[in-house]
């Protein structure tokens, strides 16, 4: 068991011909991801490294491999549409890599991917990985390794250096999930919670996130209300100056709220461990596990 | 991306906002001539992307054409937030009878564009935010229908009882939305929406800040970049596809993502040192990124050493060696370098450094002390 993604699980890659996602199609086959199908409009019939075949859209991919997952390395402009695509064709789990995608197309995507009733996971996200199984997406395989502990994260490298550290330390993960850090995305931390709580395979969690909004605060909330698991969580941007002020509508929206000081203060309220610096998670995590 | 008062003003009539006549001077001379034109009373506003420029000095009444040339050469040159004034709106002066607020911003929360509008608008509104909330009415908008009339109707009548009034500010708001969407906004704020004694409803000051994602296929909003605005590395930075924010400590950051960025600061800070910027070298590397990175930083005076934090995933370090390489034969460094770097071509990028007469370590805490303690003039 695991979370989103496991050794069942049937990949196409949109722009699986491009130079970033021929590059990563070849990672996670290596890595041992069941990669089923690739689309790239104009170049079906190839296939792709010999073996993967390569269709002109989603839904003709979709229903020649049976595919129910889709991973997006498209350019910004056109990510929009390739996240429509695969929730239209019935897709189940779509991870859109692409970074830059504009706001405004996400405010009309994420309802029209919920009414599919498809997750989404990015944009703007490093994908995820559950070691030992299959990974979609551009985290390091040889950093993670199998064991007790869910991954949930707003930043890519980041992330890496945690698991890294983790992995370094004897402790292995279920799943490493990156929802991205773009303002309008598919899955929100709680959503990433929810799962790691009924994984039985997930003992403990980390939690990785920023200065900025209040989807942390959000989350403590829900581990306080709804989690029996440990959660040990980190914020990053401590030290980083107040963001540029954005108009008045800005302030007025989010209040004071959004600082590293007042998350983490939503941490300790909701009893998780406070990571002060990435090294911490091991120790924190250790004597949750025991 | 911010755009000036003038500019989303500008923007705004096209959609046909009511928005009184003016004109952007850059001298003195120009904004008499504007004042003339206008025949009215003016205000002449500074343009500077900062907040508070009233009450910063930077907006005047004139009400005469000779009191415009005498203000604006007052206001141009003057310093607000750091920002130099380099040109002014001469615009006609509103008889103001009552002031609201009316504002879109992309939200976090709701995953929506929601709109916010007040009936006690103007300079304290985000006072009135704070104070006293339900004089705010907060409402999202589904981007797959736009706001509907029947919805601005019902934000006109939480602003006015007035059914002109109430009717006039929905289709305000909802010229407003289309520019919001056209335009690529993540903010769109009038404020103050002003009703004259007459019983017009005008927008007096508008703002706008664009979506730097939106800029490549928006050509022509992507014109409206006031470079003269910004810092000149921030500009730079930008140009070598590079984040780039200065600080004010002396321990200049190297690193890839936005996430290990700020916590790579967070630890100089941790073991006692001040860091000298945010740098993010982003996703994918090459090497000259990495030479437009040590320029930028070693053109700070402040910084003591600098600490090269890469995580090599899509990001190739052996790339980062390269670009260290490449960068440091042209320009021998004159303070201390830290590398610590892992991942992606980890080997490969060792020996190129150790080649070179560099070290690295693979340790993120290990690194940081060191940098640390050599900005303080340790050995």
């Amino acid at each position: 068991m695991a979370v989103f993604i496991d050794k069942n699980t049937k990949l196409i890659v949109q722009g699986i011909t491009g130079r970033d996602g021929s590059f990563h199609a070849k990672q996670m086959m290596e890595y041992g991801t069941q990669v089923v199908g690739g689309v790239t409009p104009g170049k079906g019939g190839m296939k792709f490294e010999d073996k993967v075949p390569v269709f002109d859209t989603v839904e003709q991919a979709v229903q020649a491999t049976g595919a129910n997952a889709s991973v997006i390395y498209v350019p910004p402009m056109g990510a929009a549409d390739a996240i429509m695509e695969a929730a239209a064709a019935g897709v189940q789990l779509i991870v859109c890599i692409t970074e830059g995608v504009p706001v405004l197309d996400m405010t009309v995507v994420r309802p029209f991917v919920i009414e599919k009733g498809a997750r989404l996971l990015g944009p703007n996200c490093p994908g995820l990985i559950t070691p030992g199984e299959s990974k979609v997406g551009i985290i390091p395989g040889r950093i993670c390794t199998p064991g007790p502990v869910g991954i949930v994260s707003r930043s890519g490298t980041l992330t890496y250096e945690i698991v890294y550290q983790l992995t370094r330390a004897g402790i292995g993960q279920t799943t490493c999930v990156g929802i991205g850090g773009d303002p309008i995305n598919g899955t929100s931390f709680i959503d990433a919670l929810e799962a790691f709580e009924k994984d039985p395979k997930t003992k403990a969690v980390c939690m990785m996130g920023e200065i900025g909004g209040t989807d942390e605060q959000e989350a403590a909330e829900f581990i306080k209300r709804e989690m029996k698991k440990p959660v040990v969580g980190f914020i990053a941007g401590q030290t980083a100056p107040p963001g540029r002020r954005m108009g008045h509508a800005g302030a007025i929206i989010s209040g004071s709220s959004g600082t590293a000081a007042e998350k983490i203060e939503a941490f300790k309220a909701a009893g998780m461990g406070v990571a002060a610096r990435p090294k911490d998670f091991v120790d924190l995590i250790k004597a949750r596990l025991a | 991306m911010n755009i000036h008062e003038f500019q989303a003003k500008d923007i705004l009539r096209r959609y046909g906002v009511p928005i009184p006549p003016g004109e952007v001077a850059r001298t003195a001379d120009e904004a008499h001539a504007i004042a003339t034109k206008i025949g009215k009373a003016v205000m002449v506003k500074a343009q500077v992307h900062a907040g508070g420029r009233g009450k910063a000095g930077g907006v005047k009444f004139c009400p005469t054409p000779d009191v415009a040339k005498e203000k604006a050469t007052a206001i141009l040159g003057m310093d607000i937030k750091g920002l130099t004034v380099e040109q002014v709106l001469v615009t006609e002066a509103a008889d103001i009878g009552t002031e609201a607020y009316v504002g879109i911003i992309v939200d976090r929360a709701t995953k929506k564009a929601v709109f916010m509008v007040s009936a006690a608008g103007g300079i304290d509104i985000e006072e009135v935010a704070a104070t006293t909330p339900e004089k705010i009415k907060y409402h999202p908008v589904d981007a797959r229908y736009g706001l509907r009339p029947y919805e601005a109707m019902q934000l006109g009548f939480f602003l006015y009882k007035d059914v002109k009034q109430a009717k006039a500010a929905a289709n305000i708001m909802r010229q407003l939305y289309q520019a919001f969407v056209d335009a690529g906004c993540s903010l769109a704020e009038i404020n103050p929406l002003v009703v004259t004694p007459t019983g017009e409803v005008i927008a007096v000051d508008a703002k706008m800040v664009i979506d730097d994602n939106e800029l490549d296929r928006k050509p022509a909003i992507a014109a409206l970049r006031d470079e003269s605005s910004e810092a000149p590395s921030e500009v730079e930075a930008r140009k070598a596809n590079l984040t780039f924010i200065k600080l004010d400590g002396n321990v200049g950051c190297v690193v890839n993502g936005a996430g290990l960025a700020m916590a790579t600061m967070d630890l100089v800070k941790y073991y006692g040192g001040e860091p000298a910027n945010f740098l993010d070298i982003g996703g994918s590397s090459n090497p000259e990124k990495v030479v437009n990175a040590l320029r930028i930083i070693t053109a700070d005076p402040n910084v003591k050493a600098i600490l090269f934090n890469i995580f090599g995933g899509i990001t190739r370090t052996d790339d980062v060696a390269n670009g260290i390489v490449t960068a440091t034969k042209a320009n021998p460094l004159k303070v201390p370098i830290v590398i610590r770097l892992t991942g992606t071509n980890e080997e490969i990028a060792v020996k190129i450094l150790q080649e070179n007469g560099f070290s690295a370590s693979s340790d993120m805490d290990e690194a940081v002390q060191r940098a640390v303690e050599l900005a303080k003039g340790g050995k």
